[in-house]
């Protein structure tokens, strides 16, 4: 019972069936047990859960409960907690506490979700493998020799392995989606500004999208409606009337409930560089849309080819900026021995930060100084445009893109760490979302010869996450790729 | 060989809105350090920034009042460089389009009226403070770091390098400060820092027709320093060339002990700031709704004011341009000058109770004012009691030695001992104590009875023969003598024209 889904954990703490603090307790003992072989956890309190737990149990009787009230949730590490070490997977932050909650946070703790833990993350959100992390990586609950994907691969393995029904994430390449497919769940990039970005810690300020984890796209629905709205504290956040993403979900379905909607598939999506696997799972999948009474078309999105380039110098050059806090005068790590201030500089941030954030600091450093900005930073925001706009005219042709979430299911741990480049590349079919601040969703959609999970990407224009998650949930609703559990987690349980 | 001088000026102002530019925090001065900084202003991870749009309004006003482009659409750019005291490693700053372009400052020199060309105005915020006195047993020999300056929000106005001695530079830097304080966008209080100027200082050979290599003194807080460390640049940069050497462009610090300026950075380690445009901040967008209304609210410039004085008041431009130094100074001087004129031929009186007006403001009023450290908004004598005061002497009633010398002096301490009791001003327009009343009652009132006067002078006349012989011999000074020993006797009471006349008519006749 305590693995279910959030929708029938709901059912079951409304009907009384079950307390919040039974649920959370299962929960909390089941991360005790299997977190030393995954590392998906950093900070965990139980005694604090279990006291949010109980003032959930209080709301539930009271009758004043939300469809999250009671429901277990972890937090990203990128998500400053009130109270909570907020370390966001570096050296720099490892014994910074928050001051303050994320309006993300903050929004989740208001409709009663109970706090168990923070996720372990790739130092800074910055990686696609959740192997960047100081505090060691993250293991693929479906094969721990595997990667679960990243950036926020700690909230993918947490949801995979059960360990908690629902995480947040943070999306700024696919760091949602990505790690979504290759841990066998479903992950939400909401439209940039439909969540705030409040006490997200900045890494591409343009780019970066808080978001849900959980099993069901019907979960991400629940989960959207609490995270969504607009927050005067974020310039960026967008004031628009309130939306129940789960509406459309609960109309009558019948026999072809995606009637009418015109799925576009992009011919860039399933060129050469796909696994077979890959290109098998998502093909079924298409046939299933078919099925469920979608059509489908084929649609170009010119320019498309660019968007890893693109993302990687827009996203290395606001980090670059981001991370200039980081100075070891305020807060978090200082060098223990300086000679002089800028000695003090150098020492603490090459101690604080590890490779792959020096090597992105180096890359934005490089893109925006005198000399190169038109040909790196400007030129790419250019091309930025120019790959919206593709969107934007095949949008004129369907209603949702489909594609495959990664190239290739979940990799070896190290297989990638001595070629960034190739690491980068897992993010191919995830970045023009965030360049172009639009919805996607990864949903598990097949499994590879290895048994290792294979996510299918929705994608939809501004603001379509409503269409996006019926489109998903009515997939769910026909095949049960998403109730899969990773089994080599139930036997190390039962061992 | 004769040399031009150019100027540029550089003038960051800070606006006068209580809160920070991009977080809630209070903008007062003098806090204990960081008391008046935010998770915001320090930088914590995870916090964003928020426009103050009282900031924009400011800036727009600005850009109203000087007749530059405000721009429908500018944006916010990071300025990046590391420094203790700048927390997020990067300045909020506008860089390739600032919210106001163009424009220009009229300043008034002996040389005449002249337009300085304004570049552009921008927005941006301020940096923090390092402390390096002050600091605890503890932490002595360690850098203090106050971030309560940190988010201040800036307007800085860029001229072009119109200014062609220091003397323009001063006049410019003088108007811009009457500006920006009488349209209420800045407090102006130089101390406190609420207005520095960077001065980009070049020379070239008269006739020449490129300019010369500029250096830019850095933050200069006070109109004295401003002169003489340019004074002391154009020296130095002229002085250089004659001796065969070259100027470096460079960025130079004034050191008003020493009154030099001293070299900080060339541009060989000038910092690359990589700016970009700031992703927290979409573009500002300020519609014509927007300009509008604040061009609705915008109070009378100083220039046009200026020239109202000099038309309405037939004052010269030189009373006229102190006048309007202030916006309460102009506002002390109309009330007063209204005051008096009511209920009298406007036309006829104008002229004379203007200048009257004008010397009593700027002269004795200013003076005590400035001696009480007072502002003019809160003087003791209002500008209605300064009229009742004038009327009197334009009237005749008192002498205007009398009036300066006696009720000025004796009402403004009546009057701020009231102030400081919080008390009702003793001597009133109306009631039972009226001006008029508490002069007769002193015995201040002028003689101006011809019969008094004219025996008083024959007494005069009488005891000082000798005088009125060198009179007589063609000494025309002697007449100054008796006048002031007539004056004497009546304790400066006699109205001097009467006297006079009457003195020179009595002496002609004793001589036929």
């Amino acid at each position: 019972m305590v693995t279910a889904p959030i929708a029938e954990l709901a059912h079951a703490l409304a009907s009384k069936r079950l307390s919040s603090v039974e649920l959370t307790t299962a929960l909390l003992d089941r991360i005790d047990a299997l977190n030393p072989r995954l590392n998906a956890f950093l900070a965990r309190d139980r005694k604090r859960a279990l006291g949010e737990a109980k003032a959930a149990d209080a709301r539930l009787a009271a009758g004043n409960a939300t469809p999250l009230t009671g429901i277990p949730v972890a937090h990203k590490d990128v998500l400053m907690t009130a109270g909570w070490k907020t370390t966001c997977g570096s050296r720099m932050l490892e014994n910074f506490v928050a001051p303050y909650s994320a309006f993300v946070v903050e929004r989740l703790a208001e409709a009663g979700m109970v706090l168990v833990g923070k996720t372990n993350m790739d130092e800074f959100a910055m990686g696609s493998s959740s192997e960047t992390s100081y505090f060691g990586p993250v293991k693929n609950p479906w094969n721990v020799d595997y990667v679960p994907g990243g950036s926020s691969g700690g909230s993918s393995a947490a949801v995979a392995a059960r360990l908690v029904p629902a995480a947040t994430g943070t999306d700024t390449g696919g760091s949602i989606r990505q790690p979504a497919a290759l841990s066998g769940v479903c992950g939400l990039k909401p439209t940039y500004g439909v969540c705030s970005r409040y006490g997200l810690i900045a890494f591409a300020s343009s780019l970066d999208t808080p978001g849900p984890l959980a099993q069901t796209a019907e979960d991400c629905a629940l989960l959207l409606n609490a995270m969504a709205g607009h927050d005067p504290r974020d310039s960026t956040s967008l004031d628009r009337p309130r939306e129940d993403y789960a509406r459309l979900l609960r109309a009558p379905g019948g026999t072809k409930p995606l009637a009418g909607l015109r799925i576009g598939m992009p011919k860039e999506y399933f060129g050469d560089g796909i696994d077979a696997d890959v290109a098998a799972a998502v093909g079924a999948a298409l046939a299933e849309f078919r099925k469920l009474g979608a059509t489908t078309i084929e649609v170009t999105l010119p320019n498309v080819d660019l968007s890893v380039p693109v993302y990687y110098v827009i996203a290395p050059a606001e980090a670059s900026s981001n991370l200039a806090r980081f100075d070891g005068v305020r807060y978090g790590h200082r060098a223990a021995k300086h000679d002089d201030l800028s000695d003090m500089y150098k020492k603490t941030r090459a101690e604080g930060f590890g490779a792959e954030v020096k090597r992105r600091i180096l890359v934005g450093t490089y893109v925006l100084s005198h000399g190169y900005y038109d040909a790196y930073y400007l030129k790419a925001q250019q091309v930025r445009r120019l790959i919206a706009d593709g969107f934007q005219r095949a949008y004129g042709q369907c209603d949702l893109i489909l594609g495959p979430t990664a190239p290739t299911a979940a990799f070896k741990l190290g297989a990638k760490t001595a070629d960034p480049v190739q690491m980068y590349l897992n993010d191919i079919f995830t970045v023009a979302g965030n360049l172009t601040g639009a919805p996607a969703i990864s949903i598990p959609c097949g499994f590879d010869r290895n048994g290792l999970p294979i996510g299918l990407q929705l994608q939809g224009n501004y603001f379509a996450e409503g269409l996006i998650l019926n489109a998903a949930h009515r997939f769910q609703q026909a095949t049960d790729w998403h109730r899969r559990e990773p089994a080599a987690i139930a036997l190390e349980t039962a061992r | 060989m004769s040399w031009e001088v150019v100027i540029g000026l550089e003038t960051h102002t800070q606006l006068s809105t209580r809160s920070k530019i991009f977080s809630g925090a209070s903008t007062a001065f003098g806090a204990p350090p960081n008391t008046q900084a935010s998770a915001v202003d320090i930088a914590l991870p995870g916090v964003l920034p928020v426009l103050n749009k009282g900031a924009v309004e400011r800036a727009i006003r600005f850009g109203l009042a000087v007749g530059g482009t405000i721009n429908k659409r500018s944006v916010f750019a990071r300025k990046n460089y590391f420094y203790p005291d700048l927390p997020k490693g990067y300045q909020i700053s506008q860089y390739e389009i600032p919210v106001v372009q163009g424009g220009a400052v009229t300043i008034t020199t002996k040389d005449g009226v002249k337009a300085v060309r304004l570049t552009r105005a921008h927005l941006e915020e301020d940096a923090g403070k390092s402390l390096h006195e002050g600091l605890s047993q503890a932490a002595s020999g360690m850098t203090g770091i106050d971030l309560n300056r940190a988010g201040t929000p800036l307007l800085e106005i860029v001229s072009e390098p119109d200014m062609r001695s220091a003397e323009e530079a001063i006049a410019y830097a003088k108007t811009l400060h009457t500006l920006v304080r009488w349209i209420g966008i800045c407090d102006g209080n130089m101390q406190e820092g609420n207005f520095r100027c960077d001065a980009n200082v070049s020379v070239r050979r008269s006739g020449e027709a490129q300019l010369g290599t500029r250096c830019e003194i850095k933050n200069l807080n006070s109109f004295r320093f401003l002169q003489h460390a340019i004074e002391f640049e154009i020296r130095r940069q002229i002085e250089l060339i004659e001796d065969g050497g070259t100027v470096v462009q460079e960025t130079r610090l004034y050191d008003p002990e020493r009154d030099e300026t001293r070299s900080m950075r060339t541009k060989e380690d000038a910092q690359d700031y990589r700016y970009f445009p700031d992703p927290d901040l979409p573009p500002l967008v300020i519609d014509e709704a927007w300009i509008e209304r604040v061009k609705k609210a915008m109070p009378e410039l100083p220039e046009t004011r200026k020239a109202r004085y000099q038309k309405d008041y037939a004052l010269s431009s030189y009373d006229a341009t102190l006048l309007t130094a202030d916006a309460a100074t102009a506002r002390y001087f109309e009330a007063a000058a209204n005051a008096l004129a009511k209920g009298l031929d406007l036309a006829a009186v104008i002229p004379e109770i203007a200048k009257t007006v004008a010397t009593w403001v700027l002269g004795d009023v200013a003076a005590a004012l400035h001696r009480a450290d007072i502002d003019i908004a809160r003087s003791p004598i209002t500008a209605n009691e300064l009229a009742w005061l004038l009327r009197l002497v334009v009237d005749g009633t008192i002498s205007a030695k009398i009036a300066k010398e006696q009720v000025f002096p004796n009402m403004w301490e009546q009057n701020l001992a009231a102030d400081q009791s919080g008390s009702p001003h003793p001597i009133t327009g109306v009631g039972s104590v009226t001006l008029p009343a508490f002069v007769a009652k002193m015995g201040w009132e002028q003689i101006s009875d011809a019969g008094a006067i004219g025996k008083i002078v024959d007494d005069v006349i009488a005891a000082n023969a000798s005088i009125v012989a060198e009179y007589k011999a063609g000494r025309e000074k002697a007449l100054n003598s008796l006048v002031g020993k007539i004056m004497a006797a009546t304790q400066g009471k006699a109205n001097p024209a009467q006297v006079n006349a009457i003195l020179k008519q009595k002496l002609s006749s004793a001589s036929a």
